[in-house]
């Protein structure tokens, strides 16, 4: 269980990595946390989407789409639980859960493991989790929203900057 | 979470439980219409789906009805059919009723307009089986205190005279009867002389000079001499007016309808009426004389028809006969010669 293997083929040599026990739950939790609680007391850390990091993480690293959309879709329900009640069940449930599904797809294919990599793949996944979620909000709830600010294209940057440390953080737990 | 390898099930799951998130997003979303977003959505999903049913089998529907349900069409064809001529038969009858009440209601205001001359209504139930006679059979008779020589007239005019009674029915002549006579007078120029049926639809005012000013369209009214109907009863109206010597020969056109009567009026009296003024219609009332039947013959106009030979015939102080034989007419020049100016 501690071996890396090969997921498609043996010549891509791409590896799926497997963690500690309670890694991904204990990381899933304490980005929640943090999600909640930081911005209570740091209003700019509320532009940090730790969970969206997480389910980016986990996915490129487990390179597995159907675990990685059921970690996104749980990790997304759990957002919009602690989100209050005007934030309906689902709303980043579905963006994190189709993010958790490219982010395994696209760990299979590619060496995700380099930080610029890391940093790249985060602003894309960023904006197309922002993107999900103006979608959900336009189409399915009926709610006006911008496509684009510059507060959210540095959100997007310092998300990336965010990840690439925290991705190296995270890269501790697996199992070697 | 190893167990799922394949990367179209992946795919299946992603779509599964996006679904899944959305429809719980409608759940919990309300609209400002405060409905649901699952039922907005629900609704506008299966709305065009129902529209388009809808449509569809409407035409459905009526392709086969209008193409392939007529197996019954021709029954129910025939049977509207009988439904349409038995509706057309009732509306027929209905048609008659009305006019029938219209006819009554005339007689009803005839009578009311003279309620002091006792009068029956009657109805006619039978014509005379051949063409030598014109008559009628009312359904009223002896018992209903119809006698013979009793005036029968419409709110048009005179009719005839009962000529026979039965228990339950009652024969009258009609004026048109050639042995049929009344006494009348021109409307205008008083001029007096009896009326009398020919055996056709048209009267014959036989003893009129000619000196005598004699306008068609001119009204002939009862003279009252008869002592039968009252005065100024309408007889009918001047149609034809031809010289004769010594007598104008004048055809006359009857004001009620004697080839189509239906219900009548008995003057249940056999004493002598008295004309009142006119009614309003322009139709004349009567009463029943006050006043003695030699007193009455003594009035101005009754002198005149005094004066004329015969008239006492014609007009006798008793109720006529029933007569198949008519009063007798003067002799032409003697009438001429009494007439008064």
């Amino acid at each position: 269980m501690n071996d890396a293997f090969d997921i498609r083929n043996m010549e891509s040599h791409i590896e799926v990595h497997k963690f500690r026990g309670g890694a991904i739950v204990g990381a899933t939790l304490l980005a929640l946390m943090f999600q909640a609680f930081v911005p209570v007391y740091f209003a700019k850390a509320a532009m940090i989407d730790l969970p969206l990091l997480i389910t980016i993480y986990f996915g490129l690293s487990r390179r597995n789409p159907s675990t990685g959309l059921l970690l996104g879709m749980v990790i997304g329900l759990l957002q919009d639980s602690l989100s209050g009640p005007t934030v309906p069940l689902g709303l980043y449930g579905i963006a994190k859960t189709v993010i958790g599904y490219l982010a395994s797809s696209i760990g299979a294919r590619l060496d995700t493991e380099h930080p610029a990599a890391r940093f790249a793949l985060t602003i894309i996944f960023f904006g197309l989790h922002q993107g999900i979620v103006l979608l959900t909000r336009r189409i399915l709830l009926a709610q006006s929203s911008v496509w684009f600010t510059m507060h959210l294209a540095a959100a997007a940057v310092v998300n990336a900057i965010v990840a690439v440390f925290l991705f190296a953080l995270l890269d501790h737990l697996r199992k070697s | 979470m190893p167990g799922i390898p394949s990367r179209h099930k992946s795919i299946f799951l992603l779509t599964g439980v996006v679904l899944l998130q959305v429809l719980l997003l409608a759940l919990q979303i309300k609209r400002d219409s405060e409905g649901r977003l699952i039922r907005v959505w629900t609704v506008g999903a299966f709305s065009p789906f129902e529209r388009a049913g809808n449509h569809g089998i409407g035409h459905l529907r009526e392709t086969w009805r209008h193409y392939f349900a007529l197996q019954n069409a021709s029954r129910e064809n025939e049977q509207l059919r009988r439904e349409n001529d038995e509706l057309k038969m009732q509306v027929n009858q209905l048609q008659s009723k009305a006019i029938e009440a219209d006819r009554l209601a005339l007689l009803l205001n005839f009578h009311k307009s003279h309620e002091n001359v006792p009068m029956l209504g009657a109805r006619v139930i039978a014509t005379s089986a051949g063409t030598a006679s014109a008559t009628i059979m009312l359904d009223r008779g002896s018992k209903d205190h119809i006698k013979k020589n009793m005036g029968v007239i419409t709110p048009e005019g005179v009719v005839g005279k009962v000529v026979e009674v039965y228990d339950n029915t009652s024969e009258v002549l009609l004026l048109t009867d050639k042995d049929s006579g009344v006494g009348a007078m021109l409307g205008n120029s008083r001029v007096q002389s009896p009326v009398g049926g020919a055996g056709e639809p048209l009267l014959v005012m036989k003893y009129v000079a000619n000196d005598d000013t004699v306008n068609i369209g001119e009204r002939v009214v009862t003279s009252g001499m008869d002592k039968i109907f009252p005065r100024d009863l309408p007889i009918g109206t001047i149609t034809d007016i031809k010289p004769g010597n010594p007598f104008k020969s004048i055809r006359i056109r009857p004001s009620a309808n004697l080839e189509r009567l239906e219900e009548v009026i008995v003057l249940l009296t056999l004493q002598p009426l008295q004309m009142n003024q006119e009614t309003e219609t322009g139709k004349p009332s009567a009463s029943v004389a006050s006043e003695p039947i030699g007193e009455t013959a003594k009035s101005p106009a009754s002198a005149a028809a005094t004066a004329k030979p015969g008239s006492a015939k014609l007009a006798p102080a008793k109720p006529a006969p029933a007569t198949g034989s008519p009063a007798p007419v003067p002799a032409s020049t003697d009438a001429a010669a009494v007439k008064p100016e």
